[in-house]
């Protein structure tokens, strides 16, 4: 051992002062994730507002860790929440035990299910982490209107059919109409933090959508 | 090589010994499986010993219980015949084995293997992609069979077919007209296990459809079977659609609490509630077949009255929520002023088991010094409790008692105040069994040939309520005309026979006379285990008399306190004692006052009753009047066992293991430690094992006292009918609260009369009328029936309310029958029109409008 090497040491240190920080700066300005990385997930509507899920539990099935659970219910002439006979009466994600495996979101028939890039699943309070369908619901979007109302992109057979079609049909009628059709917003562009809440509730919105 | 077959029920004539070369025995065949020898009864069906090989075959429309109909084609295998191969694969399930037989299932046969999964494609042509919202997804034979050994895929590209979906063929029962392969097990089991042929194939071709014939629900009380049997998602419930998924199901085998016949269920429950339950297989009790009471009627035991603490009646005279500990000591306290004060009537109800029936008999012996205990919650005599000590107490199947499969097995059967379908409906189910597979003759003495007897092909010996007694008698006439004296003839007895008297004298005497086989069938399913249990005023457990010294000793010892050596007071004899205030409290269990014969006095005699304390599900008449309340566990929520009609012990555990009631046996012994007595009944096994401690006895089958058969009717007054009543299967009892889709399947209530006496009162048939009694009257529509003369028949519940409540009224009394006054409407449950069911079903049915 020298007598110089303590002074190396300090070295070191010293001259790490004049090199970029590594670390981030999380939670005051957390970094963004690549634009594809899955988390949260989400509940998607279609274009009129009616819910996708139609409660067929197939993604608590698929689940490996039981993070999901999923009541149905019978869809009614006057209290219709999603097209068809069934809809999810209850939709719960327990965070404390998904692993973000994805399995869900692939089993799920109706699209319904994705996951947004929204990672911020830490909280202090166990019984907050259990999402419920509520918070996992998709915000309506300009043009939705909140369940339960009939469907109002044709009769329910054809909507079932041929939706991609209809929808078409449905936004050029509006937009023939002279209606705008709500774009969704621009997402924020990469290496950009955002770091306000308000923002993440943007960003939630913009990625991952699958509104149609 | 020679298969050695697993165990079933067919003789083991296959083993090691068993000589490949020598020629079958008796009533077998000889054939080949896969090129294994084997041996198997003659006239089964090739699926069935392909099934004992372990080897599976496909198929959706075999079962084992209906008869074969091979209308799926999945089952095919490849058959030689004397050497020649069959020109096309041929169905397992309909090909009975034969001397000679060579088959080829898949394993062996690639044709056959391709057969069936070509199959599976065809039938899955027109099958929808329902899968994720369809309740059987995840359970299905069809989709399990298509994963297994179809194709998987479809190359069917073309529109599928569609139907209108669903469509309510009852308030219970929905329809998915698509998702239905057209197999007929529902159709079969209709016509041939519960014999109501409301459902059928209707149309041809790739428009065949199951369907209900214009305004004729699928209304039969064995329509849930259906679901459980149909192989897809075509057939299911009201009550479950949509709720759950297999996976999510925590399952529990169980034995049903609602009647006496003891069936085998399994409970699936989610989350704490019972979500469905289904028939269990039991082949010596219900097969595999149960009633849509046991089936659907469970939530009862999550309703909204249940009762979650001990109430205790304050100094300001109403009930409030007490803590367990000042429950005990109020009830305690109470109980043993009650008894200074003249002593204490313990009215068990006929609904528990067998440990909780016991505790209820100890506790009066030994806590409350007395044998003023019943469990007869309906009419009841001294008369039938001799009749139960003398013919029914102590017999089981393991004592020779009569089984289901010894009604099986009967060339006749006599049915006496009993009317199977209504009233214990697995035993109809066997009787039909029987009458159909092997012509067993059923007799029926009753003042008409009701649906249920129509259907096991009886022969009907009408006699007037009260004129059974003579009807009995004749009988046992020489000529034999029930064929009573043929080997293994049965005499069955229902409870009602207690509402006359001398019938079960008269009936006991004409199966001593014939050497008939004698059984007693009540409805409830705890009574027999009650009976058995001891908690009756004359008998102690196991049979033994009150009245006989040693068999009092044996108590005695066991339970290491005197017992009163003089029989106590009936559940009439207590009610009426506590009305006269000879009675310083009571002490009940469930009992439902508008189940007893005289429903006003019972009241009177509660509210008489000095200090009353009550154990109960749920608020009841008995708890708004009680001053202690306790709160006890409903049957899913405990363990025990059932005593079945036949005496079978069907014992069953928790299904819902969180919900944490105390049953009534846990319930009064800490009451009992409250009074420092010991039950030992905290547990059923600890009850149990108390229960053996008394040792072995055997039951003097001595008749202790003579009731002599009276053959007089009693007298009508002028103008007067005489009112024949019983209960129906599905009447509004409390079990079936909060099932409206259950209450829409009801039978229509309805009063009959014979065309001469409906004729005599100027009634026409579907006229509304009004039936009098003392204390009201009913109106229903009339319905004129083959009957006798000179009476009127009436359900035991009309619109959900006894009928005795509701016009003073029972089996026996004269009434009045008149043309309802032209503003009067019949009798409806608000319960029956089903708020739910009429708004999503209402739009695609048309002709269902309830049962009224
Ligand atoms: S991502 Fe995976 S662990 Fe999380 S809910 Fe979906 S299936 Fe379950
Ligand atoms: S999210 Fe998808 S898979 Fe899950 S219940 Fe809804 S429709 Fe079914
Ligand atoms: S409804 Fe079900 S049981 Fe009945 S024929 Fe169709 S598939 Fe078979
Ligand atoms: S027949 Fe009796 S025991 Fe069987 S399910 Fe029906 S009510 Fe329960
Ligand atoms: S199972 Fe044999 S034809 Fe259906």
């Amino acid at each position: 051992m020298s007598i110089l090497d303590p002074l190396k040491g300090f070295g070191v240190t010293f001259g790490t002062m004049f090199r970029g920080v590594v670390t981030e700066d999380y939670p005051v300005n957390p970094a963004p994730v690549a634009p594809r990385y899955r988390m949260r997930h989400r509940l998607n509507r279609h274009p009129d507002g009616l819910e996708k899920c139609i409660g067929c539990e197939l993604c608590a099935w698929a689940c490996p860790a039981d993070a999901i659970y999923v009541e149905g219910g019978n869809n009614t002439p006057d209290a219709r929440y999603s097209p068809g006979e069934r809809y999810a009466k209850d939709y719960q994600i327990n965070y404390l035990r998904c692993i973000g495996c994805g399995m869900c979101v692939e089993a799920c028939p109706t699209r319904s299910l994705t996951m947004i890039n929204e990672y911020e699943l830490a909280d202090d309070d166990r019984q907050r982490l259990i999402y419920t369908k509520e918070q996992l619901l998709s915000p309506l979007l300009p043009g939705m209107e909140q369940p339960p109302h009939p469907p109002r992109l044709g009769t329910e057979k054809d909507y079932y059919v041929k939706g991609p079609e209809l929808l078409k049909e449905y936004n050029d009628a509006r937009r023939a109409a002279g209606d705008k059709i709500p774009q969704p917003p621009p997402l924020p562009p990469l290496g950009v933090a955002t770091g306000q809440s308000a923002d993440r509730v943007l960003r939630s919105t913009s990625r991952g959508e699958d509104a149609s | 090589m020679t298969a050695t077959l697993p165990a079933t029920e067919t003789p083991a004539i296959l083993g090691p010994a068993w000589d490949a070369d020598a020629p079958a025995p008796d009533g077998y065949v000889k054939f080949v499986i896969d090129g294994q020898d084997v041996v198997a009864p003659k006239g089964e069906m090739v699926i069935r010993t392909c099934e004992r090989m372990g080897i599976e075959i496909t198929r959706f429309c075999d079962h084992p219980l209906l008869e074969p109909i091979a209308a799926c084609r999945q089952c095919l295998v490849e058959m030689e015949m004397g050497g020649r191969m069959m020109p096309k694969p041929q169905p397992a399930c309909a090909v009975a084995v034969a001397d000679g037989l060579v088959v080829h299932t898949q394993r062996t046969s690639a044709v056959a293997a391709r057969a069936q999964w070509a199959n599976v494609e065809f039938i899955l042509t027109n099958h929808p992609l329902d899968c994720p919202m369809c309740d059987k997804g995840g359970e299905c034979p069809l989709q399990n069979q298509d994963l297994a050994h179809g194709p998987g895929e479809s190359r069917f590209k073309e529109a599928k077919r569609t139907f209108v979906k669903p469509i309510a063929i009852s308030t219970e029962i929905l329809l998915d007209r698509d998702r239905c392969i057209l197999c007929y097990r529902c159709t079969r089991f209709s016509e041939e296990i519960a014999g109501d042929p409301f459902i059928d194939m209707l149309g041809r071709g790739v428009r065949q459809q199951v369907g209900t014939g214009p305004e004729v629900p699928f209304q039969s009380y064995f329509s849930g079977n259906t679901i459980q049997i149909c192989p897809v998602g075509a057939l299911t419930s009201t009550a479950y659609r949509f709720r759950s998924r297999a996976f999510d199901l925590k399952s529990a085998p169980t034995i049903c609490e609602l009647c006496s016949a003891g069936c085998e269920l399994r409970t699936d429950h989610r989350s704490g509630k019972i979500l469905r339950r289904y028939a269990g297989e039991n082949g010596d009790v219900n097969e595999e077949w149960n009633c849509d009471k046991g089936r659907f009627a469970f939530r009862y035991v999550t309703g909204d009255d249940r009762l979650r603490t001990p109430l205790v009646r304050g100094t300001d005279g109403s009930l409030a929520p007490a803590s367990w500990t000042d429950a005990m000591t109020a009830a305690a306290a109470g109980l043993a002023r009650a008894k200074a004060a003249g002593g204490v009537g313990v009215l068990a109800g006929g609904r528990l088991t067998v440990t909780d029936a016991y505790a209820y008999g100890k506790f009066a012996r030994v806590a409350l010094g007395t044998n003023d205990v019943d469990f007869r919650a309906r009419a009841h005599s001294a008369e039938e409790l001799d009749f139960l000590a003398r013919r029914v107490v102590g017999v089981s199947p393991k004592t020779g008692g009569v089984t289901y499969r010894g009604l099986e097995a009967a060339k006749h059967v006599l049915l006496v105040a009993l009317e199977p379908e209504e009233e214990c409906p697995i035993v109809f189910l066997r009787l039909r069994k029987a009458a159909r597979r092997h012509g067993t003759q059923i007799t029926a003495v009753a003042p008409y040939a009701s649906y249920g007897l129509h259907k096991m092909g009886g022969v009907l010996i009408p006699a007037a309520p009260g004129a059974e007694n003579a009807a009995v008698a004749a009988l046992a006439g020489a000529d034999d005309p029930a064929g009573l004296r043929t080997d293994g003839a049965v005499i069955l007895v229902g409870e009602r026979a207690a509402e006359v008297p001398g019938l079960l004298t008269a009936v006991g005497e004409l199966a001593d006379a014939t050497g008939a086989r004698l059984a007693w069938v009540p409805r409830r399913a705890g009574e027999r285990g009650a009976l058995d249990a001891g908690a009756t005023p004359t008998l102690l457990p196991g049979g033994r008399a009150v009245t006989d010294a040693a068999a009092r000793a044996q108590v005695e010892n066991a339970w290491g306190t005197a017992i009163p050596e003089t029989p106590g007071r009936d559940t009439a004899g207590i009610l009426a004692a506590a009305a006269a205030g000879e009675l310083g409290g009571l002490l009940i269990g469930g009992v439902e006052l508008d189940d007893l014969p005289d429903p006003a006095a019972a009241r009177r005699a509660v509210e008489n009753a000095g200090f009353v304390v009550s154990l109960e599900l749920r608020r009841s008449e008995v708890t708004d009047l009680a001053d202690v309340v306790f709160p006890v566990a409903a049957a899913p929520e405990k363990a025990g066992a059932y005593l079945d009609w036949e005496g079978r012990v069907r014992p069953f555990n928790t299904a819902l293991k969180w919900a944490g009631g105390l049953d009534d046996g846990r319930v009064l012994d800490t009451l009992g430690v409250e009074m420092d007595v010991d039950l030992y009944t905290q547990t059923p096994k600890s009850a149990t094992e108390d229960l053996a401690r008394l040792g072995a006895y055997e039951i003097p089958r001595t008749r202790t006292a003579s009731y002599p058969p009276t053959t007089a009717t009693p007298a009508a007054a002028d103008g007067a009918l005489t009112l024949a009543s019983w209960r129906l299967l599905l009447d509004g009892s409390r079990a079936e609260d909060g099932e409206p889709h259950l209450a829409g399947t009801r039978r229509p209530e309805s009063v009959r009369l014979s065309p001469a006496t409906a004729e005599r009162l100027g009634l026409a048939d579907g006229t509304l009328v009004t039936l009098t009694g003392t204390a009201g009257s009913v109106t229903l529509p009339l319905v004129v029936t083959d009957m006798v003369d000179g009476v009127v028949w009436a359900p035991g519940r009309v619109a959900g309310t006894s009928l005795a409540a509701q016009t003073g009224a029972r089996a026996g009394d004269g009434v009045t029958v008149a043309a309802a006054p032209p503003d009067a409407v019949a009798a409806v449950d608000p319960d029956v029109v089903a708020s739910e069911a009429e708004g999503r079903l209402g739009s695609l049915v048309t002709g269902m409008g309830g049962s009224k």
